[in-house]
């Protein structure tokens, strides 16, 4: 027997940690114009205590500007993923299940999409309005994980097939109401939101918009982890787990609500970005196993890599061209997905 | 609360009327309980649970008996006060079992439900050591009395050994015995088993009774058991509790109980009774002249 301990989770979280910090250098010196370690450690040390004003060259400029933002959002979108994905999964009994596949990441898509096509005909202070798309987005993704709930619920049972099965018809159906309200929007709009819905990071975004999408990272993430030795019953199913002492509506509840607010922040900055909460996860629980308390922390890690090494690779493999991050992840993750479903199979 | 005693070999039997004489309290107290179920409030019930009552002491083992779709399975959830009841009460130690909150109810019942698949892989040990779940806070590591406790829980059922293999790789007898050992964990007052003996070969299933038997007086437990074998359970229980059609016909010890033209009334089949070498009696299906 050896169960978990609290120093064995640290010293897991701090090798991904480590592993994160390198990821973060390579992508800070990879792409179109070229940065010395040095330079770059020199001005990252500038940001960290305020003197960010000193950076003066044209490099550095783009590296703390540019690079650096789309980073932290990219370990704030991959890790927000990552943990959706992973309650999502133990929540529903269904190892295929993550907020692309449930159609969770396009209802938060059409409420981040309706939020933006509604805001301006409101007359909302700015501050008001930067939190009028991700709550459009998080309020999308809660109504869609409830309507595929119950599409999957037979009998007082969530049945596997089912509950995938609505999920992507869910997620067809509301990506052709995305289209449709996308089509009836003119001109220079179209374009964007369509990059936008392909998953992108280059967004940039308002200061009070990175500590909203931070603290709702943590309040999400910090509600579900609450839940992680209930997550573990889980795994045997819903009525052994009751009979274990797991209060179930109210998990059910709290990673729902949770789960449904770290998607749809992550929709409403960088669009729907596939495969992070599905393939994430399972690569974790290959490493560090099935124990929620080490999975969830160790998929947000993971999630956040994932994400800045796929960003990195789709800015930097046909430049000066972008790939948008969600082809990276489609393109890795679809044989990955399809390698899965056919090992479950056989 | 009970502890787990020393470990020991699965099989070591003591007479069933030692059980009583370990304690005589009751503990258990199905009173008058009565279940219906209708898909909605406004059709008539499909299936309905006459008014049933028992009492069971620690120590004791009590069976559940009747065909299929008979109300076993649910006179047994409204034991676990997993549902609750139309009319009347399932009382233990003083307590409405339906009135505990989930974690105090998973503290005092524990319930040992018919297989089920794992979503992901998990080592026998962590397997068990979920039963420590109802005994602490929500983020906590396990202590060592929890590793104490799951450790003994495993030697007790005889499967010490298999601690660290994958559940995927049990056999069904070794995988039920892990699931006993999880159940063990919780320490409770009450033990619940859904046909345990369901898929298990003879050998296994006589070595689950026998194991049963020993813990319900070792460990004081009350349990019980959901079953369709006849003759382990007029060899092991204390009590039967027959059922046809959601009717409660009979109470009583096996001897009592198990009468030829009743047991022939509820399952339909030509049957004879007879005693056994230990005593008990013993349930024959007669081949009639068609050879059916």
């Amino acid at each position: 027997m050896r169960p978990l301990t609290i120093q064995r989770l640290f010293l897991q979280c701090a090798v991904l940690a480590g592993i994160l910090f390198v990821v973060v250098i390579i992508a800070l010196k990879a792409g179109a114009v070229e940065v010395s370690l040095f330079a770059l450690g020199r001005d990252l040390i500038r940001v960290i205590v305020h003197h960010g004003g000193e950076i003066k060259s044209d490099y550095g400029l783009i590296v703390m500007n540019i690079r650096l933002p789309r980073i932290l959002l990219g370990i704030f979108v991959g890790a927000s993923l990552a943990v959706a994905g992973t309650g999502f999964q133990a929540l529903l009994r269904n190892p295929l299940a993550d907020p692309y596949v449930l159609g969770v990441s396009n209802g938060a898509a059409l409420g981040a999409i309706l939020a933006l096509l509604v805001s301006p005909h409101l007359s909302l202070l700015p501050a008001v309005a930067d939190l009028l798309t991700p709550l459009g987005a998080f309020l999308g993704a809660a109504a869609t994980i409830a309507a595929v709930y119950f599409l999957g619920r037979h009998e007082g049972q969530i049945d596997s097939t089912t509950l995938l099965l609505g999920g992507v018809i869910t997620g067809s159906f509301l990506a052709a109401i995305i289209m449709f309200l996308m089509t009836s929007e003119t001109g220079s709009n179209l374009r964007g939101m369509a990059y936008w819905l392909m998953g992108n990071l280059s967004t940039s975004l308002q200061p009070t918009v990175y500590w909203i999408l931070w603290i709702g990272f943590l309040l999400g993430a910090g509600a579900i982890y609450t839940t992680a030795s209930d997550l573990n019953l889980l795994l045997s199913g819903e009525k052994e787990a009751m009979h274990l002492g797991v209060d179930l509506p109210r998990v059910r509840l709290v990673v729902y609500i949770a789960a449904s607010l770290l998607t749809g922040l992550a929709v409403s900055v960088s669009g729907s970005i596939g495969y992070v909460g599905l393939l994430v996860p399972h690569v974790m629980r290959q490493i560090f196993g099935s124990d929620h308390r080490v999975l969830l922390p160790t998929a947000a890690f993971g999630g956040a890599i994932a994400v800045v090494i796929a960003d990195t690779i789709g800015r930097t493999v046909v430049p000066p061209a972008e790939l948008p991050v969600g082809a990276m992840t489609a393109l890795a993750g679809a044989p990955l997905f399809i390698y899965l479903l056919r090992r479950r199979m056989a | 609360m009970n502890t787990v005693a020393r470990p020991v070999e699965m099989g070591a039997m003591r007479s069933p009327g030692e059980a009583s004489r370990v304690n005589n309290e009751v503990r258990l107290s199905v009173e008058q309980v009565s279940y219906a179920y209708s898909p909605n409030p406004t059709q008539a019930p499909l299936f309905t649970l006459e008014a049933t009552s028992f009492q069971a002491r620690a120590g004791e083992i009590v069976a559940i008996l009747g065909p299929n779709a008979s109300g076993k399975s649910t006179l047994l959830k409204l034991i676990a006060g997993t549902l609750e009841p139309l009319s009347g009460r399932v009382l233990l130690n003083g307590f409405v079992t339906h009135s505990l909150n989930a974690r105090t109810r998973a503290q005092r019942i524990a319930m040992v439900q018919q297989e089920s698949q794992l979503l992901f892989p998990a080592r026998a040990w962590e397997f068990v050591l979920q039963g420590r779940h109802p005994h602490g806070r929500a983020l906590r590591f396990e202590s060592a009395t929890d590793i104490a406790v799951a450790r003994n829980a495993l030697a007790q059922v005889g499967a010490a050994e298999l601690s660290e293999r994958w559940m995927a790789e049990l056999s069904g007898g070794e995988k039920q015995r892990v699931i006993l050992a999880r159940a063990l964990a919780q320490q409770p007052l009450l033990l619940l088993l859904d046909e345990p003996t369901l898929h298990l070969d003879i050998a296994a299933q006589v070595d689950l009774l026998h194991g049963l038997r020993h813990l319900a007086v070792e460990n004081r437990y009350t349990v019980v058991v959901v079953t369709h074998e006849l003759n382990l359970a007029g060899e092991y229980a204390d009590q039967v509790v027959l059922i046809q059609r959601g009717k409660c016909l009979r109470v009583g010890a096996p001897g009592v109980v198990y009468q030829r033209e009743l047991l022939e009334q509820v399952f339909q089949t030509p049957l004879s009774v007879e005693l056994g070498p230990s005593g008990r009696p013993r349930v024959n299906v007669v081949a009639d002249r068609e050879g059916k």
